[in-house]
């Protein structure tokens, strides 16, 4: 069985963990570095970017976490994690992974009364539209030359990518009732 | 593309778990909140246990005040309106606060009845001392429920009450037959459909916080082993003697609840908490939770 971690120092993680169990996969809350021990993938959930950057750091996870992923450790960022993921951020430093290469906005959309759901178009998951929930969400501005964009807004703004075995999404796949996005994800962990 | 949908005002609620919103009266005051790391602040002009102080009416704050401290840090500012003020909630609302707390720390401008939150995109969060009156302003559009608890205090006495009231409850409905929800709903004064839920899923349709006289990071984490999904910390952290550290502590209490080491180690030095007020000493009349209805 795959054991996925869900790093659960705040935020909507308990959702990832009722998900991928739903896929079968073992999945178990990591609140200190020593739980990455022993994991096939790592789910960053969705919160707030600063709060879980700022508990990632003073309880040291971010070098742990890089020495996992230069070893091609796959991890899914939603929202807040899409963030924490990104190489650059604008308006948010210090606590970057820099695991995927794409440029990032916080709070792109504006604030709480903009946030919206839409449907989206996403390949790699088949014909039938995706329900997306954007809440206060990330864009991604830009993207570097290994990474693939894996959905778009109508107005062709990227809003989910992958490089390599890191996958970003600036929606909650976590919140719907549609598992494609987490199975997609569960299909690049060997 | 849908705004203001359920699932994006429930959503929001769901993004703040784990995680301690904290009441600030000034932009530093956010800032220090933000840089502790509060997954939201809550904009005030006075903190409970000032208005509690105070006395007279107290009510919706300046938007001068709300709209500098939404400037001042990137994490949701919400804001307080009085319970059944409906304008205030309009003006909030239109200021882009990202959610609203029909609050008993205020006034009450209606003496019957809540606002009607389902006509609203910005969420509301109502606060609860049972689960009826938990389910009564689900019903009426709240998106997140908390605990009243006892605000300005430092006493967490009231918010474990609530929290075990409802918490109670909720496993009572769980375990009951279907014969028996219709007077269980009866004798709750809430929505029938909302006991069924509950009877069916074994918890609360919308995330649960405790609130209402948290001040040290072991009263966080009991809210939090009792069954609530992240605090709100009023006066206890500008309150105390030192309110860096006590932000930084709560936060980490909250996250690791679970890990008494971790507690005790973050609990070390934080200097003198807000001073408390035992609920007793307090005039009936002066009570904040029984406000609501």
């Amino acid at each position: 069985m795959k054991r996925i971690g869900v790093l659960a120092l705040q935020g909507a993680f308990v959702e990832h963990i009722v998900m991928l169990r739903r896929l079968g996969a073992e999945a178990v809350p990591v609140r200190l570095p020593e739980e990455l021990e022993g994991l096939d993938g790592l789910v960053i959930p969705g919160g707030e970017s600063t709060t879980i950057g700022k508990l990632m750091h003073l309880y040291g996870f971010n070098a742990s976490l890089q020495r996992l992923l230069a070893d091609r450790f796959p991890v899914l960022g939603t929202c807040a994690g899409m963030i924490l993921l990104a190489k650059h951020v604008i308006g948010l430093k210090g606590y970057s992974l820099g695991a995927i290469d794409i440029k990032v906005r916080r709070n792109a959309f504006g604030r709480q009364v903009d946030s919206f759901e839409a449907d989206l178009q996403i390949p790699v998951l088949g014909d039938r539209l995706y329900r997306a929930v954007f809440i206060r969400a990330p864009w991604i501005e830009g993207v570097g030359r290994g990474v693939e964009v894996l959905a778009r807004l109508l107005d062709g703004k990227p809003v989910a990518a992958r490089e390599g075995n890191t996958v970003v999404a600036a929606f909650h796949p976590e919140l719907t009732g549609d598992s494609r996005f987490h199975n997609y994800f569960l299909s690049l962990v060997d | 593309m849908e705004k203001g949908t359920w699932t994006v005002k429930a959503g929001l609620a769901q993004m703040l778990k784990g995680g301690v919103i904290m009441d600030v009266v000034t932009p530093d005051q956010a800032g220090i909140a933000e840089e502790a790391g509060a997954c939201a602040v809550m904009a005030l002009e006075r903190v409970p246990a000032d208005i509690r102080a105070l006395g007279g009416v107290a009510r919706m704050a300046d938007p001068t005040v709300i709209q500098a401290i939404m400037h001042a840090v990137s994490i949701p500012v919400m804001a307080k309106c009085r319970i059944g003020h409906f304008v205030e909630a309009q003006v909030l609302e239109s200021l882009g606060v990202d959610y609203l707390d029909e609050s008993e720390v205020l006034t009450p401008a209606d003496e019957k009845h809540h606002i009607w939150k389902h006509e609203f995109k910005v969420p509301f969060v109502c606060g609860c001392r049972d689960l009826g009156e938990a389910l009564r302003r689900i019903g009426e559009g709240a998106a997140m429920i908390r605990t009243k608890g006892e605000a300005g205090t430092g006493n967490i006495v009231e918010a474990v009450r609530h929290m075990r009231t409802v918490m109670g409850h909720v496993r009572r409905l769980q375990g009951m037959t279907e014969d028996e929800l219709m007077a269980e709903a009866k004798s709750l004064g809430a929505p029938f459909e909302l006991v069924q839920q509950i009877h069916r899923t074994g918890r609360l349709p919308v995330v649960n916080f405790a609130a209402g006289g948290v001040a040290t990071p072991a009263d966080a984490a009991l809210m939090m082993q009792l069954g609530a999904e992240g605090v709100f910390v009023g006066s206890g952290i500008f309150k105390s003697s030192n309110p860096e550290a006590v932000a930084k502590a709560i936060v980490q209490a909250t996250t690791h609840y679970n890990d008494p080491q971790i507690i005790a180690e973050v609990s070390r030095g934080l200097g003198e908490a807000m001073p408390g007020l035992d609920i007793r000493s307090i005039p009936p009349g002066e009570l904040l939770a029984v406000r609501g209805w």
